[in-house]
């Protein structure tokens, strides 16, 4: 399974538990879990999901909490590359 | 240093309120009602002499050494089983007492061998001291005639001799010394629970038997020790008090197995440990133990240990030993590389739950303040993350509710998800003594356990659901506790939330949550499960105790929740008896949560995010946090395999054995370029490892270890470590290396940073630990003396939280392919990978990990008992031998995970619990067919683990 599918399936894990609460907890729920447990990295992932490949595959509920979730900040850039002359 | 000393006060102590004044040798005395004469005598600081009476177990009446005399009653009665009563007026010490007390000794050394100068049990003999304290100065009869004492007599062959029986790996038994006291009978009885041991035979003929006339080693005896401490003379002794003699000195400690946290005292000659011995005012064990921390301490001296630090460049390479400091520099230098060339966010660690507290908040400190960002975890993270989140959303507090005493109140126990006489054995012994004197109790597992039924304990209930679904069967429960009306409306008002009450109630209250409903996929009879509900709604204080079995699932979150539900909605919180109880892995599973080992929270549970308690840390630490939450262990797996995770430093913690799916674990580990790993063994993880750093065992440093119940108890060293540093030290060199400017001279400036810093362990220092033994957290100004039992008056939260639980059938589905479902536990004599256990004689009970397989699924798959089978998952596959029982239902297999060659979790899958990621280890689907021998995975994986044991200039290790 690609690790794509894997933040797929543990998206949608947290939003069938909310699935069953009250509805008015929905959305906010899967968010503030999101924002609570997922490193920036896997946040990002999911933002890749949804910004580029309309969240395929996602949870509906999932995609209503979207824009609940913390946006991380981008990728850091390694000092490494940073030092590196740029691409011409 | 002398011996801790520990007062005997010859029978227990009576609970009563009640107080009753008495006189005994001209001193008045205020004792409770229910005292005996003997323990009232000894409180007033006067020993009446005793053989057959000691506080562990009740009074017994039978060597006649304790007589008393009282005023105004006839004849002389023994003290042990006389009660006080008001306005008594007791003589211990009369002519005629004298003369009965002298003649019985008399009668006693008649039939016992006088070598006391050679005898294992001079120095430590309670009959030795017993005839001096009579003044037996004379044994009028000889051995001619009946005796136990010689092999021959009058140059015939002894009928009435018994050789030694040294079956046991750590005691012997040696039936020429008894003197038939039943006191190891009473402890086996009522102290552990087993009745493996009785008294055969009557009158002269009378001797302690195991089982039906057997050796120790095949009777029913589960070696837990009590008996050997229970004796008074040298019938039962430990093999290492034979071979080295008696201790000098002593020191309490805690022991380094379980989460029950049983308090031992090291008793030591030099630094030579001579024997563990349970401590009777431990308040988690009370005196008791379990075969694993009372012998199965021999691996800390194991020649596989390793004492030098080690590094090679790739892990195709035979180790090479270096100098700590060249260990320390390397390791820096890759991680700030690692750091410098994939970001700050690339590299990590893992905390240890077998390290001591303070050692776990060195290492997160080293990961949050050093690495600079909070991709720290713990195992806790694949074994109670769930309970953490659960607890922490119904009741406020990530922790069990109550402490291991709180069982003696108990009226109905509710087992959920866990084996206690195996896992956690000292609570297994507590909770057996509470059932036998009435208390009820209900099994929700899959497997008939031994609590289920064994020797006068029965389960009222036993519910054997399908593996994964608890949240079905709890949900059930409390379905029939809401529908006929048996919940607390008065507590429910009080302590909760009323209209999330009345929400969650219309939830379980629909039909499709009804047992009739539920039985067609969990198993479980509509019938047995309505009488569980009702038992438990009414049977007075009722409590719940899970393990493992709750937690890792994919709904193992859910479940903790559907828990802390049916614990409110009965009004079960907040005093003795009651509660949620989770039992704990390992030693220090507890602590390591605390200590902020969770990528998300700083220590105290408090959440990265939250501005004012990183500041606490920043000004403390002089350092700027990182405020987003770090990977979890399967997510730093995950980015290893990705390639933006590339060096970790895990303490103490064999994630390649431990952890699920193995293939992934690996793959992750091999795409990392510094892997170190701080252990006692090149363990598993360490053939993927770059450095390995060498660990110090639980006897060779200070430090604190907090068990289920929230205790932090003192690990105090007893012993140099071998490797030359305690790991705490380890972690500041490693630190310092990395620019970190760490001076702790002593684990209790470590203690007093973490107080500092955590409210909820404002109180806690070594010298206040010194003074009051040990405390339970919370323990600060507002509770000095800690909290024994949590949510007296309220919850942590506030209002406790009620929350709809709708079972979801996990993925992990069986079909034709995978058609039996795989479920995992422990068995008594090994812990967790078996690193430590597999290091000790406590092999001889477990050599091998079996898996256990009905009958039914046996003969159709033409499997006999011990055959090599082949066990197959999506994940991978192995082989193991089978174990035919109908212990597991028809569908169902079990097997342990002790032993590396097993690969237990090769087969288990990457499925996880949906709030925290813990792996579902419980359920996995999978096909068992018969097998010739080791599968490929098993021959390669043992040619990559010998190889990555070698080490330049030594010879291979031999495992």
């Amino acid at each position: 399974m690609s690790e794509g599918n894997k933040i797929v399936r543990m998206a949608n894990q947290i939003a069938t538990f909310f699935h069953s609460q009250p509805a008015s907890e929905g959305p906010n729920g899967v968010a503030t879990h999101i924002n609570k447990f997922w490193e920036p990295r896997m946040r990002r992932q999911l933002f890749d999901l949804v910004d580029n490949h309309g969240g395929e595959g996602l949870d509906s509920l999932v995609l209503e909490a979207v824009p609940l979730i913390r946006r991380p900040p981008p990728a850091e850039v390694p000092p490494a590359q940073a030092a590196a002359p740029a691409a011409p | 240093m002398p011996l801790v000393p520990e007062i005997d006060y010859g029978t227990p102590a009576s609970r009563s309120e009640k107080m009753v004044t008495l006189t005994i040798d001209g001193n008045e005395i205020t004792v409770p009602e229910g005292t005996s004469i003997m323990r009232a005598s000894m409180e007033a600081g006067i020993q009446v002499p005793k053989l057959c009476a000691t506080d562990m177990v009740d009074a017994f009446g039978s060597c006649r050494l304790c007589l008393v005399e009282i005023e105004g009653r006839n004849g002389t009665p023994a003290s042990c089983t006389t009660p006080v009563a008001p306005g008594l007026v007791v003589h211990t010490q009369t002519g005629r007492l004298k003369d009965i007390r002298k003649g019985v000794m008399e009668l006693y050394i008649s039939d016992h061998p006088l070598d006391c100068l050679t005898c294992a049990a001079n120095g430590d003999c309670e009959l030795q001291d017993m005839a001096g304290a009579v003044g037996l100065r004379d044994v009028r009869y000889g051995y001619e005639g009946d005796n136990h004492v010689k092999a021959r007599s009058n140059g015939e062959a002894n009928a009435r001799w018994m050789p030694k029986d040294e079956s046991n790996p750590y005691f012997t038994y040696d039936p020429s010394k008894c003197i038939v006291c039943s006191r190891c009978v009473r402890a086996c009885e009522e102290v552990q629970g087993t009745f493996a041991l009785t008294i055969e035979g009557r009158g002269f003929d009378s001797r302690v038997s195991p089982g039906m006339h057997e050796h120790f080693l095949e009777s029913e005896c589960v070696s837990c020790g009590a008996c050997v401490q229970a004796c008074p003379t040298a019938t039962l002794t430990e093999k290492s008090v034979i071979e080295i003699g008696q201790p000098e000195h002593s020191v309490v400690t805690t022991c380094a197995y379980c989460g029950v946290g049983c308090s031992f005292k090291a008793e030591m000659r030099g630094e030579e440990l001579v024997r563990m011995v349970p401590w009777k005012d431990g308040q988690a064990n009370r005196g008791h133990s379990c075969v694993k921390g009372r012998f199965a301490y021999g691996y800390s001296s194991h020649r596989e240990r390793i004492l030098n630090p080690m590094i090679r460049e790739k892990i195709s390479d035979p180790w090479r030993e270096v100098t700590w400091e060249e260990a320390y520099a390397h390791v820096a230098s890759e991680f700030r590389r690692i750091q410098y060339q994939y970001g700050r966010d690339s590299i990590g660690g893992i905390t240890s739950s077998r390290c001591t507290n303070e050692e776990t908040f060195l290492v997160q400190k080293l990961i949050r303040a050093g690495f600079g960002n909070n991709n720290v975890d713990t195992c806790a993270r694949v074994c109670h993350s769930p309970t953490g989140y659960g607890l922490g959303q119904a009741f406020g507090t990530s922790a069990g509710t109550q402490n291991f005493d709180s069982v003696e109140f108990t009226d109905v126990v509710i087992v959920i998800g866990a084996n206690p006489t195996d896992a956690h054995p000292v609570f297994g012994s507590r909770l057996k003594k509470r059932l036998r004197q009435g208390a009820k109790l209900i099994v929700i597992d899959p497997r008939r356990t031994e609590l289920v039924s064994s020797p006068h304990i029965k389960a009222s209930y036993h519910l054997p659901l399908k593996p994964g679904t608890n949240v079905a069967v709890v949900t059930a429960l409390a379905h029939v506790i809401v529908t006929e009306g048996l919940f607390d409306e008065a507590f429910i008002r009080e302590r909760c939330d009323w209209s999330e009450f009345e929400d969650w109630a219309s939830f379980v209250a629909e039909p499709r949550h009804s047992p009739e409903e539920t039985e067609a996929f969990t198993g479980v009879p509509a019938e047995a499960l309505r009488g569980a509900a009702r038992l438990f709604a009414t049977g007075g204080n009722g409590s719940i105790y899970y393990g493992l079995g709750v937690t890792e699932h994919s709904q193992g979150s859910t479940t903790v929740m559907a828990i802390a539900n049916l614990a409110m909605a009965t009004g079960n919180i907040g005093r003795p008896g009651v509660g949620v109880n989770p039992l704990r892995g390992q030693n220090n599973v507890q602590g390591s949560c605390d200590m902020g080992s969770f990528p998300h929270e700083l220590p105290g549970y408090r959440h990265i995010s939250d501005d004012a308690t990183r500041d606490i840390f920043e000004k403390l630490w002089g350092v700027k946090l990182n405020n987003e939450p770090g990977l979890r262990i399967p997510n730093m797996l995950d980015a290893a395999v990705e390639g933006t995770f590339k060096g970790i430093y895990i303490q103490g913690e064999d994630i390649l054995q431990s952890d699920p799916d193995t293939k992934h674990v690996s793959a992750g580990l091999a795409a990392m370029e510094c892997v170190v790993v701080q252990d006692l063994f090149l363990n598993e993880t360490a053939n993927y490892a770059h450095v390995f750093l060498p660990g110090s065992t639980f006897l060779e440093k200070d430090g604190t270890f907090t068990n289920a119940e929230r205790r932090i108890n003192r690990v105090r060293r007893v012993m140099t470590p071998k490797n030359g540093y305690a790991d705490w030290e380890v972690t500041q060199n490693l630190a310092k290396a990395m620019g970190l400017d760490w001076n702790y001279t002593h684990p209790s400036e470590i203690m007093d940073e973490i107080a500092a810093t955590t409210p909820s362990f404002a109180m806690v220092s070594y010298d206040y630990l010194d003074k009051v033994g040990s405390v339970q957290w919370p323990c600060n100004e507002k509770n000095p003396l800690g909290s024994p039992i949590m949510h007296i008056n309220g919850f942590v939260r506030g209002k406790g939280k009620f929350i709809r639980t709708e079972y979801v059938a996990t993925d992990e589905k069986t079909g034709a392919r995978f058609p039996l479902l795989l479920t995992t536990g422990r068995i008594l004599s090994q812990y967790n990978v078996g690193a430590q256990t597999r290091r000790t004689d406590n092999v001889i009970w477990h050599e091998e990990d079996r898996l256990e397989i009905h009958p039914h699924d046996a003969e159709n798959r033409g499997i006999r008992e011990g055959d090599w089978v082949r066990l197959s998952s999506r994940a991978g596959e192995t082989t193991l031998r089978a174990l035919i029982t109908d212990r597991v239902a028809p569908g169902v297999v079990y097997t342990t995970f002790h032993h590396p060659t097993t690969q237990a979790n090769v087969i288990t899958t990457d499925f996880s619990d949906w709030a925290t990621n813990c792996p579902e280890y419980k359920v996995t689907a999978v096909q068992i067919s018969p097998s010739n021998g080791p599968s490929d995975w098993q021959v390669e994986y043992d040619e990559l683990a010998r190889r990555s044991r070698r080490i330049k200039g030594k010879l291979e290790a031999a495992e």
